[in-house]
């Protein structure tokens, strides 16, 4: 039988409970700073692809016992810029150190706010001019510290080419690339030869490397978008005219794509310093490969990343100073001689590490000497305003959409229009 | 006394309490949101009505996503429902090392649906896929998992069905079970076979599970997510690069970190709400409908 005592209790019972519950709920909310269990401070430094920074780190922590340095790691750009703007929103939850890549450090100029305003008398003159200018904001604020920039070369497998009957050596290469149309009419020799192995490695990388050769590829100078114009049409053409002869066809950054590195997929594709890491590691085993000192139409810059300190963080001069520390030259010269990005830093440019680097994985290429020319090749700097990386990937998309045969260009290049206009 | 009256109250308010502000609070905000321009990272700006709704209605994305999303949900539903209650079925019986067998059914289940759109990305890969690889060798040419737009669905609710199969399959063996074995046994004597038997008795009996199992299906299979977006192929991962398999949630999450719109966002989270209940409805009556058909309640 029930007696006023049990249910007494079963009314106190339910009351506790109800009040967990609903501070657990309540507690979700909060977040560590950060702090380790032996008192230290973490810090952490988000990344996409390769960035050379693991030896580095153990390097930091080495040297150090203030702080613990860490490493937060994505597959690609595009998704760390989904957790970037995600958190953005939130107020939280970003680390304390964001890399982004440069086609979007214009958008996030556009959001000082939300970014520590990192300007050091100090640092001045520590990076190329375009690489300050376009980490500036226009009120003179530097958001983000150059790390690399990415002048390109061309690499290419060299078994491939001589089983096709082409010269394999790296100048002969070159001479044969030093213009689009001998680069396409190279290709068509070589397809013609090895009907199951494509020129490039996908369309994408093509744009890109068109792009980054159009002064104002999607917007003017005062940030209008403008993405009908004559240039753009053209690197349109160039693209998906050669989709189904010369391209892979493939979607850059897929499976598919990754996959056919392993499989004879294609013989050259553009190779900024940060590329290198990434090919060595999809192309594993796979020997032949080498980088040709010569790019398409010039030169040609293709990503090339900063490092920002989110506002939101607990330990922004902290951040800051590790930034400072990992963009400078003697970090990003042993950065490069890791993975590849090349650096950015002025002094950089005379490091040992980089004037003499070989790398054995592209046929003992003198990669310092050929990224050192490349840089000097490039001659101008394409205009990338805040929306420039939102109107890439839907550009990209329209590529695509070309290569699988989904659309006719003209229809894609429609899509792209309208795509581009739903941004606002 | 007055703790009989409200001690009850008090026991099931813990429930209430949360869904007041995990549920129904976002609900209302997300309808607030709806109303206004409001940007991701800017916030709210002007109240503009039904603006939104009205701009995600004529988005030609809206209606190719809501289609997409309607395919996926009926090729991975379908089959999935008719399939585990089959294996519930063959469950029910005495077989040696029952347990095993019902356990190992629920395997997939456990599996995470990030590692199960990586194994079943390397399978459908469109050049180098596994599956490809196979079906050439019997002489079928490669279908492109990525760009055909019905063959992507078949890709992801085959996804689907691979997890939740197992799952469902043993709500239905628990409702089965639940049977009284009286009914077979005077079934047998009147000479029902077994599959008179199955259609007859174990249908009808198990109808309330039913009605639950695909009311749980129709709202997580319209609010697919996780599946399409890591089967994509594309850096934007808007499902294709003609949003060939991409659905409502894809598109919300388009809309609003993309974009950067939480307005659009919203309304196409409300939009999305208002199907699943129109869609919960009318299995609801179908539902209804059939079990009457049959008569003898």
């Amino acid at each position: 039988m029930q007696t006023f005592r049990t249910r007494r209790a079963r009314l106190v019972t339910s009351t506790i409970l109800t009040l967990t519950l609903a501070s657990t709920v309540a507690a979700c909310g909060g977040d560590a700073d950060g702090e380790t269990s032996d008192g230290k401070t973490t810090i952490t430094v988000a990344t996409f692809n390769e960035f050379g920074y693991e030896d580095l780190i153990e390097e930091y922590n080495a040297m150090q016992d203030e702080v613990v340095l860490e490493q937060v790691k994505v597959g690609t750009w595009d998704d760390a810029k989904a957790n970037l703007y995600t958190k953005l929103a939130a107020g939280s939850g970003l680390s304390d150190i964001e890399a982004i890549e440069g086609d979007a450090i214009a958008a996030v100029l556009a959001e000082s706010d939300a970014f520590a305003d990192l300007t050091d008398p100090e640092l001045e003159g520590r990076w190329l001019d375009f690489v300050a200018e376009k980490g500036t904001n226009s009120e003179g604020q530097m958001i983000g510290y150059g790390t690399d920039v990415g002048p390109q070369g061309v690499c290419y497998r060299a078994d491939l080419f001589e089983k096709a009957g082409l010269p394999t050596e790296r100048d002969e290469v070159a001479a044969m690339m030093g213009t689009w149309e001998d680069y396409f009419a190279t290709g068509e020799k070589l397809t013609e030869a090895l009907p199951d192995t494509a020129w490039y490695d996908s369309s994408g990388a093509l744009a890109q490397a068109m792009l980054n050769q159009v002064e104002n590829p999607f917007e003017a100078d005062d940030d209008t978008i403008q993405t009908d114009n004559p240039e753009l049409q053209a690197v349109w053409e160039a693209v998906t005219g050669n989709s189904d002869t010369l391209s892979s066809q493939l979607a850059q950054w897929g499976d598919d794509w990754t996959a056919s590195f392993q499989n004879d997929g294609f013989a050259t594709t553009f190779c900024p310093g940060w590329m290198l890491g990434i090919i060595e590691g999809n192309a594993e085993g796979v020997e032949g490969w080498d980088i040709a000192d010569v790019f398409p139409g010039g030169g040609g810059n293709w990503g090339g990343s900063y490092l920002t300190v989110p506002s939101q963080g607990d330990n922004i001069e902290k951040a800051q100073e590790i930034a400072a520390w990992l963009s400078a030259p003697e970090q990003q010269a042993k950065a490069f001689a890791a993975k590849g990005p090349f650096p950015s830093q002025v002094e950089a440019l005379a490091a040992p590490e980089i004037v003499d680097a070989v790398n054995p994985y592209f046929n003992d290429a003198e990669i310092g000497q050929i990224y050192a020319n490349r840089a000097a090749a490039i001659t101008m700097q394409p205009y990338k305003g805040p929306k420039y990386s939102d109107i890439l990937t839907a550009f990209m998309d329209a590529v695509l959409r070309v290569d699988e045969g989904s659309q006719q260009p003209d229809e894609s290049w429609e899509q792209f229009q309208s795509d581009v206009d739903a941004l606002g | 006394m007055w703790d009989t009256r409200w001690a009850p109250y008090l026991y099931i308010s813990p429930f209430f309490i949360v869904f007041a502000i995990v549920g129904l609070f976002p609900l209302a905000y997300t309808a607030y949101v709806s109303l206004h321009e409001w940007s991701l990272l800017g916030g709210k700006g002007e109240f503009i009505g039904l603006q939104n709704y009205r701009d995600v209605w004529d988005n030609p994305y809206f209606t190719k996503q809501v289609v997409n999303t309607v395919s996926i949900f009926v090729l991975s539903s379908g089959p999935q429902i008719v399939i585990s209650v089959v294996l519930a079925a063959l469950l029910d019986n005495q077989l040696r090392g029952r347990t095993f067998w019902r356990m190992s059914i629920l395997l997939p289940f456990v599996v995470s649906p990030v590692a199960v759109a990586i194994i079943f990305g390397s399978v459908f890969g469109d050049r180098y896929g596994l599956l490809n690889e196979l079906l050439g060798t019997v002489g079928i040419g490669p279908i492109a998992w990525h760009t055909d737009r019905f063959a992507s669905h078949v890709a992801i609710a085959t996804m689907v069905n691979w997890r939740w199969t197992g799952f469902n399959a043993l709500i239905f063996l628990a409702a089965m079970q639940a049977v009284p074995r009286d009914l077979y046994e005077s079934a047998e004597l009147d000479g029902a076979g077994r599959i008179r038997q199955f259609l007859s008795i174990t249908l009808p009996m198990i109808r309330p599970t039913m009605i639950f199992v695909i009311i749980t299906s129709t709202i997580g299979g319209l609010q697919i997510f996780a599946e399409p977006r890591l089967f994509d192929e594309t850096t934007t991962r808007n499902g294709g690069s003609d949003r060939q398999f991409g659905t409502i949630t894809m598109l919300i999450y388009n809309f609003g970190w993309q974009l950067r719109d939480l307005g659009r966002a919203s309304a196409t989270a409300w939009m999305l709400f208002l199907l699943i209940l129109v869609m919960a409805l009318v299995n609801l009556i179908l539902m209804r409908r059939i079990g009457s058909l049959g008569g003898d309640r």
